[in-house]
């Protein structure tokens, strides 16, 4: 089964550069996560002001230009999974948030894959 | 955290980390059967102590701990602590005191599930041993997953897998990596065992559900496992690509009431890009490894032309045809020249292809394989020959063994009668 995760963490704590730490011990599990044939893909939010919105109510379309200064979460990042069970998703995102430290990672199941 | 809970994670948790686990214990302990027993107490005891303590920050160095431990007292009290023994000890005892030691032993890690895998799919082993163990001892499946995927009984599994570490206990196997001479022979092996457990999940030969996925994903995630533990090998890539490719379509070729969908009528949109992406980087890798002309590869370059096309007018045919003649050179087999028939008559007009199948009818080997009368009446219908493809649509619908496709003949066979 597959799974996207989103990363959500603080603003401030986005904002703030990752350790060299911090960095090499996310590589080294994003590393084992492919080696383990379950990381598929995945992405970081870049670290730039381009972020928009796009809205639709009825037939009226809206574009709404970032950054949207007063969330409390910004997204940090994505990862399809390919996992056996919701429990193994769960283990692996345990793992992610000793490297990736406090935040949420909302996980949720999508129709795709084997 | 509930028994219940620990249960659950542990269950995750085996498929993860007993590879490895089951891996680094057979190296030292020089015995797959033990090793695994060793892995599976260590996994009792997690069982018994996670709900009071909790999930450890490390639950795979944990549990290689008490693993070792393990083997150690059960060395002590069997009174076989020789001097052998005793290095092993010492060898397990080295890396034994927490976490540092653990990523200082990825890369060992590493070396010990390719041995593993070389071992589970070793020549003394019949095909149906080989895969039952890979599942085993690399999927992490349990004996009664194993026995669902092969619509077997369990004990038909257990008796298997307890013979193959038999077997590989007397023939003492040894826990290496094969040396060169031997090396893509035996590659080859565990390649086709990989690739049989695919087809096990993505063609179910028997029973009414055209696919089995759990066996295509299992299948798939070991290739990608392989694929990092043997970087530089062409046809490991190849696997991997054609497996990802045919993957990215299962979505689209079982219809609403599990009817097959065969290829030039699925809806494109279904296919999953994410893997179709994954399968052209893989076949591109082993092509920039020089292996373009490999078995695997010139599969998986077959199964990319249908992917870059985005309709089904859209495939190179020509391109197919010239793939399956090359195909037809490293592996031939009536299979292999049977399709590619019917690239032929996709590229060159159904004549083209109808001889090319005539030439067949009389192969033994496909005297019950239901495709081959299948293709021919397609073949037949498009030249409007309606009788006998409608004759030959019913033949491949008696031979066929899955209900889907048998059913699919009778409505094609019916199709021709009404001309």
């Amino acid at each position: 089964m597959r799974f996207v995760s989103i990363y959500k963490l603080s603003p401030d704590r986005f904002a703030a550069p990752a350790s060299e730490a911090e960095m090499t011990a996310m590589g080294r599990l994003i590393g084992e996560m492919q080696a383990a044939g379950v990381l598929i893909d995945t992405g970081g939010t870049a670290p730039t002001d381009v972020s928009l919105r796009v809205r639709r109510a009825g037939s009226q379309t809206t574009v709404t230009d970032g950054p949207f200064t007063e969330s409390k979460e910004v997204i940090g990042g994505y990862a399809v999974l390919d996992v056996q069970s919701k429990d193994e998703a769960i283990l692996w995102t345990r793992r992610f948030l000793d490297c990736a430290g406090d935040g949420v990672v909302e996980l949720m199941e999508v129709t795709s894959g084997p | 955290m509930s028994t219940l809970e620990t249960h659950h994670t542990l269950d995750a948790l085996w498929r993860i980390e007993s590879p490895k686990l089951i891996a680094g214990l057979s190296r030292m302990v020089r015995d797959v059967g033990l090793a695994e027993e060793l892995a599976q107490d260590a996994f009792v005891s997690a069982l018994v102590q996670w709900p009071e303590s909790g999930i450890p920050r490390n639950p795979g160095a944990w549990l290689m701990a008490v693993a070792k431990r393990r083997a150690i007292d059960r060395f002590r009290r069997e009174g076989v602590l020789g001097l052998k023994h005793q290095e092993i000890a010492r060898e397990m005892l080295l890396h034994d005191d927490g976490e540092p030691a653990v990523d200082a032993l990825v890369d060992d890690i590493g070396d010990d599930l390719l041995r593993l895998i070389f071992i589970a799919c070793h020549p003394v082993l019949s095909t149906e041993a080989r895969v039952a163990l890979t599942l085993r001892l690399l999927g992490g499946l349990s004996t009664i997953e194993i026995a669902r995927a092969f619509l077997v009984s369990e004990s038909v599994v257990a008796q298997r897998i307890v013979r193959a570490k038999r077997t590989l206990a007397e023939a003492r196997v040894p826990f290496e990596v094969p040396n060169a001479s031997e090396r893509a022979a035996r590659l080859s092996s565990v390649l086709g065992v990989l690739y049989l457990i695919f087809n096990e999940g993505y063609a179910a030969t028997a029973g009414d559900d055209v696919l089995r996925p759990a066996l295509c994903e299992d299948a798939l995630r070991l290739g990608r496992v392989l694929a990092q533990l043997v970087p530089n090998d062409s046809e490991v890539h190849a696997l991997v690509a054609l497996m990802e490719i045919q993957a990215s379509r299962s979505m689209a070729r079982v219809g609403p009431s599990g009817e097959p969908i065969l290829l030039l009528e699925q809806d494109r949109g279904k296919w999953d890009q994410l893997l179709i992406r994954r399968g052209l980087i893989a076949l591109e890798r082993a092509e920039l490894l020089g292996g373009a002309l490999g078995p695997y590869a010139l599969q998986a370059a077959i199964a990319a032309c249908h992917a870059r096309a985005h309709t089904a007018g859209q495939t190179d045919w020509t391109r197919i045809a010239a793939l399956y003649d090359a195909l037809a050179q490293v592996l031939p087999s009536p299979v292999v020249q049977l399709n590619r028939a019917v690239a032929v008559g996709m590229a060159y007009g159904a004549a083209a292809g109808l001889e090319l199948v005539d030439a067949l009818t009389s192969e033994p080997s496909l005297k019950g394989y239901h495709l081959l009368p299948s293709v021919r009446g397609d073949l037949l219908e498009k030249l409007s020959r309606f009788n006998e493809a409608g004759a030959e649509f019913e033949r491949a619908a008696a031979l066929a063994q899955n209900v889907r496709d048998r059913t699919l003949m009778r409505e094609r066979a019916a199709r021709c009668t009404r001309r």
